[in-house]
């Protein structure tokens, strides 16, 4: 595998962008659109990253060892993301599925205001880490959501859910398929994931995939 | 048919010496409108239905039928005309946020007919283009300050990547999904035979097209549908679009009921899935964030292609160009307020954004008086009607204008204004496979083809009278326009001097 350590990516923006294999491993605060357009590979980061990470990405692997900035995952069509921190406003916006693509976001701890904003498709998981007492999202969470999944480990549900999404708890049937999430994300982070698993998780879904229809009259 | 308070708008007028009740009008319109009735053994019409598309005229092989608009009106009033009465019964009734299609219709001033072009007399000659060779080529994208030489004196190729024209006609962003896949492909052919380019609009590009990259521009809207490494580098230059004539500082939305098969495929979104684009890009809140998104489109295609930024004309176009023109883009396309829509909320389309006349004249004054004009360049949009309009677009500051109502209208399109319906009759804005196949690409491309080149030779002969032989030399050459009926302040921003100055 093709690895490569660079001592002076502190701020720089575009890694990765459009990569489509090998591995880049990051020490220093890279800069925004960190993995841009990623079509494979992996990328490492063991600190924080900034806004847009894997801004439009359609494969591969981004792991931050830290907190990203705002609009993490912004259109991602495909491949993962894992944060061991927080993130930003607008993480997974606009995320969408095709077929066999669908994107992941894993979030250790908690997110900024409007995750999942317009969230179209792929699957979006908060763990809240050390955030139990509280919902581990900020406001306005799945504002115009119409396709894909948020999954929320929390007891606290956001009180200002929009009209259109429906929020569960969790059964066994989306508990497996939470699991290999939490697994990956405890196999990188060195998390419990017995600990992690046996919570309470909430599963948000739009119940409806086309939420303007009601709006127009022909004129 | 539902009791309803508007009157029907038109009326099929049948001649009954000439029906031969064949049933094409039957076949052909995609709106119900007309029916065979068994009983009487002759057609009959719902009027109701009627959009006039022309569709069952044209058909008819007898010249049987005729659309003549109403003459059951209102009691008049100025203030209350009829328009704006059924659009209080359409909201009373329903709810709903008016939605539209094409252009905007009210009666705005169109400044292109307000503009005059000069020719030579006696002093300076004119150029009989039939004889004389006439540059129509331009050259779009960033041009170098300074030229850099090495050590033997040799120039060093620093030029930014350009996007070459035949012609300084382009097709504008229409997506495949708004229009069909049979009018994409005569946009794609028309475009190659050109040696000019069409624009994906933001619904991606489908795999069949990519053979055309050269003469394609790939959109990048904030939905990003479709949007991937591979399209990315497909084109010959790429397009962020900020924003869209018909509705500034609206985001688009193809109903669910549009992505069907192939659209599907090529947005790369599920069938039946809403494809909403958001109004703003939300990675962009400032020209520092634009940048970003213009660099790693460059980062991710080895800075191979010019990028474009689409902007719609509004108030402060000015300033914002300027901003664009610092921000790493190579062209900016600035999209008047009477450009077309595949669908827009009506109060946006009518009461949204600027004229293109102005707003192109003060951005090409402004870049200019900043020393940044040779950073981009321009493409003026927003309902180009004939090679006079790209003319006076051109001697106000384009580089080149993108056409897109006028090329449906090559393709059939009667200007209906009912494309939002997914019904279009000509085969252009549906997805109906009966209605698709009835646009020959074929034929399609030949008439695109026939209008750029009636275009340009136009363009020729009206260079050829000014004496002027290459049409970049005529860009921004105001002293060749002179204004009708124009006030102070209309000259003023146009730049441009009143007949008889
Ligand atoms: S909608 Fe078109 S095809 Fe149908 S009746 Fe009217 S003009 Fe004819
Ligand atoms: S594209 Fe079709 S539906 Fe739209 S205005 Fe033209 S003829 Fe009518």
């Amino acid at each position: 595998m093709n690895k490569r350590k660079n001592a002076s990516l502190l701020g720089k923006r575009y890694l990765g962008c459009g990569n489509e294999k090998g591995t880049i491993e990051v020490h220093e605060t890279p800069g925004n659109a960190l993995g841009a357009y990623l079509d494979g590979g992996r990328i490492r980061v063991f600190c924080n990253a900034q806004d847009a990470t894997g801004d439009t990405m359609n494969a591969g692997e981004i792991l931050i060892h830290g907190s990203v900035g705002d609009a993490a995952g912004y259109a991602m069509r495909g491949g993962a993301i894992y944060v061991q921190g927080d993130t930003g406003y607008r993480c997974g916006i606009h995320m969408k599925e095709y077929q066999d693509k669908k994107p992941v976001i894993v979030v250790g701890g908690c997110c900024g205001s409007f995750l999942g904003e317009y969230q179209a498709g792929g699957v979006i998981l908060v763990l809240g880490i050390g955030a139990e007492d509280r919902p581990p999202v900020g406001n306005f969470c799945a504002a115009g959501m119409h396709g894909g999944i948020i999954y929320l480990r929390t007891e606290h549900l956001p009180a200002d859910l929009p009209g259109q999404i429906t929020a569960k708890r969790a059964g066994r049937e989306e508990l497996t398929k939470i699991a290999p999430l939490v697994r990956r994300f405890c196999r990188e982070f060195g998390e419990e994931e017995e600990a992690l698993l046996s919570s309470c998780y909430y599963a948000l879904t739009p119940n409806t995939r086309n939420p303007y229809r009601q709006l127009y009259v022909n004129n | 048919m539902a009791l309803s308070e508007l009157y029907p708008p038109y009326e099929v007028v049948r001649n009954p010496d000439r029906c031969i009740a064949c049933r094409v009008c039957e076949r052909q319109c995609a709106n119900e409108v007309h029916r065979y009735d068994e009983d009487l053994k002759k057609m009959t019409a719902d009027e109701s239905k009627c959009v006039n598309c022309h569709r069952c005229v044209a058909l008819c092989p007898t010249r049987a039928l005729k659309i003549v608009k109403t003459d059951h009106c209102f009691r008049e009033n100025e203030n209350w005309p009829k328009e704006t009465i059924e659009e209080i019964y359409r909201q009373a009734g329903s709810g709903g946020v008016l939605l539209s299609s094409m252009g905007n219709p009210k009666p705005y001033p169109i400044y292109w007919d307000r503009l005059l072009i000069n020719a030579s007399q006696v002093t300076n000659p004119s150029i009989d283009p039939l004889r004389e060779p006439m540059e129509t080529r331009v050259f779009l994208g960033k041009k170098p300050e300074e030229i850099h030489r090495d050590e033997a004196g040799k120039l060093l190729p620093n030029l930014p990547p350009q996007l070459e024209l035949s012609t300084p006609i382009l097709f504008s962003a229409m997506s495949y999904g708004s229009i069909s896949y049979n009018a994409h492909k005569s946009l794609a052919q028309a475009a190659r035979e050109l040696g000019t380019c069409y624009n994906t609009g933001e619904g991606g590009l489908h795999q069949d097209f990519y053979p055309y990259g050269e003469n394609t521009i790939v959109q990048v809207a904030s939905g990003r549908f479709g949007v991937h490494k591979e399209y990315l580098s497909a084109g010959a230059a790429i397009e962020v679009k900020m924003g869209q004539g018909a509705k500034p500082g609206i985001g688009g939305h193809l109903p669910g009921a549009k992505i069907v098969g192939d659209v599907s495929r090529t947005r790369m979104i599920p069938e039946g899935s809403d494809a909403i684009s958001p109004a703003p890009h939300h990675d962009i809140y400032s020209i520092e964030d634009l940048r970003q998104l213009v660099l790693s489109l460059k980062e991710v295609t080895h800075f191979e292609k010019p990028v474009i930024v689409k902007i719609a004309a509004v108030h402060n176009v000015a300033a914002i160009a300027s901003g664009i023109a610092r921000s790493g883009a190579d062209i900016i396309a600035i999209d008047g307020f009477r450009g077309g829509t595949g669908a827009a909320p009506t109060r946006i389309r009518d009461n949204v954004g600027i004229p293109i006349e102005l707003a192109l004249a003060a951005v090409d004054q402004r870049l200019r008086d900043e020393g940044i004009r040779g950073n981009v360049s321009l493409i003026a949009g927003g309902s180009i009607r004939s090679s006079a309009d790209v003319m006076k677009a051109i001697l106000l500051g384009a580089d080149a204008v993108y056409i897109a109502t006028a090329a449906l209208m090559a393709l059939g399109c009667h200007l209906c204004r009912s494309c939002h319906s997914g019904k279009c009759s000509w085969g252009i804005a549906t997805q109906r496979p009966e209605l698709t196949q009835r646009l020959d690409p074929e034929i399609g491309a030949q008439r695109l083809v026939n209008l750029v080149t009636a275009w340009t030779h136009e363009l020729k002969e009206m260079m050829g009278g000014m004496g002027i032989n290459s049409i970049e030399a005529l860009r921004g050459n105001r002293l060749m326009l002179r204004g009708v009926g124009l006030n102070e302040k209309e000259l003023q921003i146009l730049g441009v001097a009143h007949a008889g100055e």
